[in-house]
């Protein structure tokens, strides 16, 4: 449940989803469910040229398991607050 | 107040606790490898690392020689999360002399 509860307090900021086909979308953090499924808003794909079939998406549902990374935004990272979650959270798992 | 349970080393989730807010290495599937510092994981390996270097091997050959090119790419991002269903393993980093 971390993660969930991390990326609920990211809604609203940019971020980048690298999925596992190489594809990378950005856009807004509309939602994220225990799945970590991700609601992208105003999404532009990051390399144009090479995934033109994306170019007329402008909201879309990624599932989970395909995501690779997701490139956060430097300042919506508390660093202490993650390092005590994880601490909990980690014990008793 | 239980605090000898949380430092306690049991299973080998603990050896990763170890590494909070210190840099790792991992590798990861499809020829990946990271370097960064740890801030995030669970029981299914999502991290989030700062600070990283992602480092990408492949390998070419040449048509005409047929051997082995072997090539690196290598990028920078300030804040990641990984997913962890493509973590292969997890350690200190490497001392690469």
């Amino acid at each position: 449940m971390l993660f969930f509860s991390y990326f609920k307090d990211l809604v609203g900021r940019e971020v980048t989803v690298e999925l596992k086909n190489d594809l990378a979308l950005r856009g807004t953090l509309h939602s994220v469910d225990q799945y970590l499924n991700i609601k992208l808003e105003n999404t532009r794909v990051v390399d144009q040229d090479k995934y033109p079939h994306m170019l007329s998406v402008r909201n879309c549902f990624i599932r989970g398991s395909v995501v690779r990374y997701v490139q956060l935004p430097p300042d919506g990272v508390d660093v202490e607050l993650l390092h005590d979650a994880t601490r909990r959270e980690a014990r008793g798992g | 107040m239980g605090s000898e349970e949380e430092s306690a080393v049991k299973e080998p989730l603990d050896l990763i606790r170890l590494s909070l807010d210190e840099r790792i290495y991992v590798k990861l599937r499809h020829d990946r490898e990271l370097r960064g510092k740890l801030h995030a994981y669970d029981q299914h390996l999502n991290m989030i690392l700062g600070d990283v270097e992602e480092i990408v091997t492949s390998v070419e050959i040449d048509d005409e020689t047929y051997e082995e090119i072997v090539r690196t790419t290598r990028r920078t991002v300030p804040f990641l999360f990984v997913r962890g269903d493509g973590v292969i393993l997890v350690s200190p980093p490497l001392r690469t002399a």
